[in-house]
């Protein structure tokens, strides 16, 4: 019982020390803070807005937001539409605020499904190797070896665009790194002690990958996942940029772009308001990777 | 032994500070030395002892953020620390050449021999590629290599480390240096092969007529390459005198521990057993008081303990940081009183 | 070494081989090629007797491997939107991606390898810092937003440069420093990694302790080993900015590979897609080879193999 507290409380020791070591690295807090902004954000979305994002209004097009009140005393911006509305009159805001729903889901669910497809080829290419590596490899060398933007154009626009498709594709395609990762880590530990202690003591071959092998490959997992994420958002948006990903009238930032292109010239804020949108996410999300990986780097413990 | 007089270099009061993430690090805490034409002298001590960073210093090979002074640091009657670094560079691979530890890591993997062992030639003398190229193949056979044009071909990664080692000891031999100074140049390499680097090393010494600092943590060694010897310890000279003189009789028990972890005072056959002095190097972050031996030493006093021991003369040339008479240092470890033998 | 170029691109073929099986497939469940030639408001039997007159009724396995057999014979089928044939299609576009693509990675190569090395060099200091900044916010920064930016600046702003087309040189500034500033970061970091860790080995001190001038230290004995690992790195950079230059080369409509994909896509142009795609993975093939290659060049440990 003894031997048990003081286990606890040396865990929770470890945990205050990790902790303290993470607060004190500033990229990991600065990308914590942003991630953890646009995720609140978008999860109550519907209490930090007043508009509907779909709502057009005839009269309200193009209204500037409130900064062109503050220095150039246009009598338009009001904080009715803080960021002002777009060509149809919708609130910009509102249309920021719900199209982080569509990137954080997008970067999400592909990164889930990307990182079981990878993580699981990449597992069973490094533990077993031999012919089962070699097929594996195959695959991820083909994969490599597509142009995924392109890939994903052609899949996504053919198969006539939506939100699913997108995720979905942008899943299929973006498993690459997470096998590579996953592979050369598992090789690294399928020979460590615990491995063949749990062998030896007659555990199964899931049981091992599960309980064994994937515990010690999280850390690098976890930054892979980071890195993954922050490329699917960028793809959705570029994809719905490009008119052949998300569909209007979903507010999609890459879509909210493209719609602000024709009016580059006249209102200029209508390009700078989601591109910073999308910058701010992407930064945050590769600032908390780079912090992940330092942080659980050998030599960063 | 007729002793040269001629000094290629002349150290004194060598302080060295180093900054680590830890602290202010005094790594050599006031040495003074001298090395003449000829003259082999060796620097023991155990690894942190502040030997390699006294060897760098000398070279102004130590990071720029690492603070050197001296009362003098003169190399041929130049004082080193007062060139900049780019007469600093003239000197080195001239007439201060250094041949390093890892014969395994220190020939750049991607250019062959003749390209490396041609540069310091090409720089520091007005002679053709070609030149250099015959001159190259001149000293590879006189390292003892043999098929000296073919091995110029060579890239680091087809020769042995013993090939190896022979080339650094080329490369620093190349232009004739007044002074070199070898970081434990064998401590990588089999015994065999130490062996034949060792002779070969001191075959060329009598032939260049230059100085050397020997730098070891094997006192085995140290009888059988120097003239005189310094015993490091925790950044300063804790005992210092001619090699029979030391040998004969250690007047510092931490010297005298070392030799006591020789298996047979000379350490000869390949895997013998090495004994270890219990304790370990006091930390030198922050700084010590009194002598840094104190806590591992049997013979520990009160004085010990409170202030720095000053180095005293004992007899001839020998001199020691300890205030015990070396008639009850002889005494010490004897009984192996605590003296564990590891592996 | 030739023995090891043969298998590579043995493997090379079996790649593509997979790729195209991939890409035929999808595009051909995906869409359906006889509405795309029947053409808009045909009617279910125009439809119906396109399927037929093209043989499209037939399993996609069977036309998978008659498309194979004619693309063996360097027959890449016709466009159905230009109806010439595929290849004269690309060869066309091909010069502008070329251009397009080489100037960004050689833009690419001259602001990130000195860019690395100073910031390696000197590690922890404002540079160091700045460089740091600079690849975050070049990571970070959306390709067509970057494009968007420039665009409002040299083109609408100052008007330096023209708004879109690939008719003159400065047609290619902007494009290129779009494309180049994508691939910058990954490259520089790079550099900037392996500059650090090889400044610490012994070779280096070794460099030093012969006298050389910090110069030579640095550029030969250095730069030589620090960029090894950049290279092949550097080399699938190319091949994307070869075959990914699709966002920047629609939002600037430079009339390359990349714009003529997207026109494709949207016009369900299969065997334009295909071929495209195709070329794609070709020049991929060939450049990681080339890379391994160039690594046995700069590294001697390598050719024995």
């Amino acid at each position: 019982m003894t031997h048990l507290q003081v286990n606890l409380s040396e865990n929770r020791m470890r945990r205050q020390k990790v902790l303290r070591r993470a607060l004190s690295h500033r990229s990991f807090v600065i990308g914590f803070v942003g991630v953890g902004i646009v995720l609140l954000l978008a999860i109550l979305a519907p209490l930090v807005t007043w508009h509907d994002p779909y709502a057009q209004s005839i009269i309200d097009r193009r209204l500037p937001p409130i900064w062109y009140g503050w220095f150039w005393d246009d009598p338009l911006a009001t904080w009715n539409h803080p960021l002002g509305t777009d060509q149809l009159g919708r609130d910009y805001w509102s249309r920021l605020v719900y199209g982080g729903r569509i990137s954080l889901f997008i970067g999400l669910t592909a990164t889930l499904v990307s990182g079981l497809i990878g993580t699981t080829l990449g597992i069973l290419a490094g533990y077993f190797g031999g012919r089962t590596d070699m097929v594996i490899s195959f695959l991820i060398t083909t994969r490599l070896t597509m142009p995924v933007i392109l890939v994903a154009l052609a899949t996504v626009a053919l198969f006539n665009s939506s939100l699913m498709v997108v995720t979905l594709v942008l899943g299929l395609l973006l498993w690459d790194r997470f096998a590579v990762v996953t592979r050369s880590a598992t090789m690294q530990v399928r020979s460590m002690e615990y491995v063949t202690a749990a062998k030896s003591i007659g555990s199964s071959t899931p049981r091992i990958l599960l309980t064994e092998i994937l515990p010690n490959i999280a850390a690098p997992l976890i930054v892979i996942a980071t890195i993954e994420m922050a490329t699917a958002i960028l793809y959705e948006a570029a994809l719905s940029f490009l008119g052949l990903g998300v569909q209007p009238p979903l507010p999609s930032w890459g879509l909210v772009l493209a719609q602000a292109k024709d009016d580059i010239f006249f209102a200029p804020w209508m390009i700078t308001l989601p591109g910073i949108a999308l910058f701010v996410l992407l930064l945050s999300i590769n600032l908390l990777g780079d912090g992940v990986r330092d942080l659980t780097s050998p030599e960063g413990r | 032994m007729t002793r040269p007089i001629e000094k290629v270099l002349e150290v004194r009061d060598l302080q060295v500070k180093l900054s680590t993430s830890t602290g202010p690090l005094h790594a050599v805490r006031g040495i003074s030395f001298d090395v003449a034409m000829g003259e082999t002298v060796c620097i023991v001590g155990e690894s942190g002892c502040g030997k390699s960073i006294t060897a760098l210093s000398v070279m102004g090979l130590l990071p720029k953020k690492a603070e050197v002074q001296a009362e003098a640091l003169r190399f041929d009657s130049q004082d080193l620390l007062k060139l900049n670094e780019r007469q600093l560079s003239n000197l080195r691979g001239d007439k201060l050449a250094m041949i390093f530890q890892e014969p395994m890591t220190a020939l750049n993997p991607v250019y062959t021999i003749g390209d490396q062992l041609t540069e310091p030639l090409l720089r520091h003398r007005r002679i053709s590629k070609r030149e250099a190229y015959s001159l190259a193949e001149r000293i590879l056979e006189k390292v003892g290599i043999s098929g000296a044009a073919r091995r110029m071909q060579q890239f680091p990664h087809q020769l042995s480390g013993g090939l190896r080692q022979r080339i650094v000891i080329a490369m620093a031999l190349i232009c004739e240096p007044k002074l070199v100074i070898a970081d434990e140049p064998t401590t990588a390499l089999d015994v065999t092969i130490q062996a034949q680097i060792l002779h070969l090393m001191k075959d060329l010494q009598r032939e260049f007529g230059m100085g050397m600092l020997f730098i070891t943590h094997d006192l085995g060694l140290v009888s059988r390459i120097a003239d005189r010897v310094l015993v490091m310890y925790a950044g300063q000279i804790v005992e210092s005198g001619s090699v029979a003189e030391i040998f004969d009789r250690p007047s510092h028990p931490y010297t005298k521990g070392l030799m006591q972890c020789l298996p047979s005072g000379v350490r000869a056959q390949p895997g013998a057993r090495l004994g270890s002095i219990p304790g370990i190097v006091p930390n030198l972050v922050g700084g010590i008081k009194g002598c840094g031996f104190a806590g591992r030493c049997p013979a520990v006093r009160e004085a010990c303990r409170s202030a720095e021991i000053a180095l005293r003369a004992v007899a001839g040339t020998q001199a020691s940081r300890c205030i015990l008479p070396p008639e009850e240092v002889a005494k010490l470890w004897t009984e192996a009183v605590g003296l564990e033998i590891e592996q | 070494m030739l023995a090891y170029v043969l298998k590579r691109l043995g493997l090379g073929i079996l790649v593509m081989l997979a790729v195209s099986t991939i890409v035929f497939t999808l595009t051909n469940v995906a869409a359906d090629p006889a509405r795309t030639i029947a053409g808009e408001g045909a009617t279910a039997a125009d439809v119906e007797a396109a399927r037929i007159a093209y043989g499209f009724d037939r399993p996609i396995p069977v036309r998978y491997a008659e498309w194979l057999a004619n693309v063996a014979q360097g027959d890449l089928g016709t466009s159905y939107r230009q109806r010439r044939p595929v290849a004269d299609v690309v060869a066309e576009r091909l010069p502008v991606t070329l251009a397009l693509g080489l100037a960004a990675f050689a833009l690419a190569l001259a602001l990130s390898l000195p860019l690395g090395l100073l910031a390696g060099l000197r590690e922890n200091t404002w540079v160091d810092r700045l460089a740091l900044v600079f690849a975050l916010v070049g990571q970070a920064m959306p390709t067509f937003w970057f494009a968007l930016l420039g665009m409002v600046i040299f083109v609408v702003k100052l008007g330096w440069l023209p708004a879109s087309g690939s008719d003159t040189w400065r047609h290619f500034v902007l494009p290129s420093v779009v494309l180049a500033y994508y691939a910058t970061p990954t490259l520089m970091r790079l550099t900037r990694a392996g500059v650090i860790e090889v400044m610490k080995s012994d070779y280096i001190r070794t460099a030093r302790a012969k006298g050389l001038r910090p110069g030579k230290v640095v550029l030969k004995h250095a730069m030589r080993n620090a960029i090894l690992p950049l290279v092949s790195v550097a080399a699938v950079q190319l091949g994307f900015m070869l075959g990914g230059s699709i966002v920047v080369e629609t939002i600037f409509a430079m009339r390359g590979l990349g714009y003529l994909a997207w026109e494709s896509i949207t016009f369900s142009d299969l065997p334009v897609i295909q071929a495209v795609v195709l070329l794609i993975a070709g020049i991929y093939v060939l450049l990681t080879l080339g890379a391994d290659i160039l690594n046995a060049w700069l590294d001697p440990r390598l050719r024995m193999g």
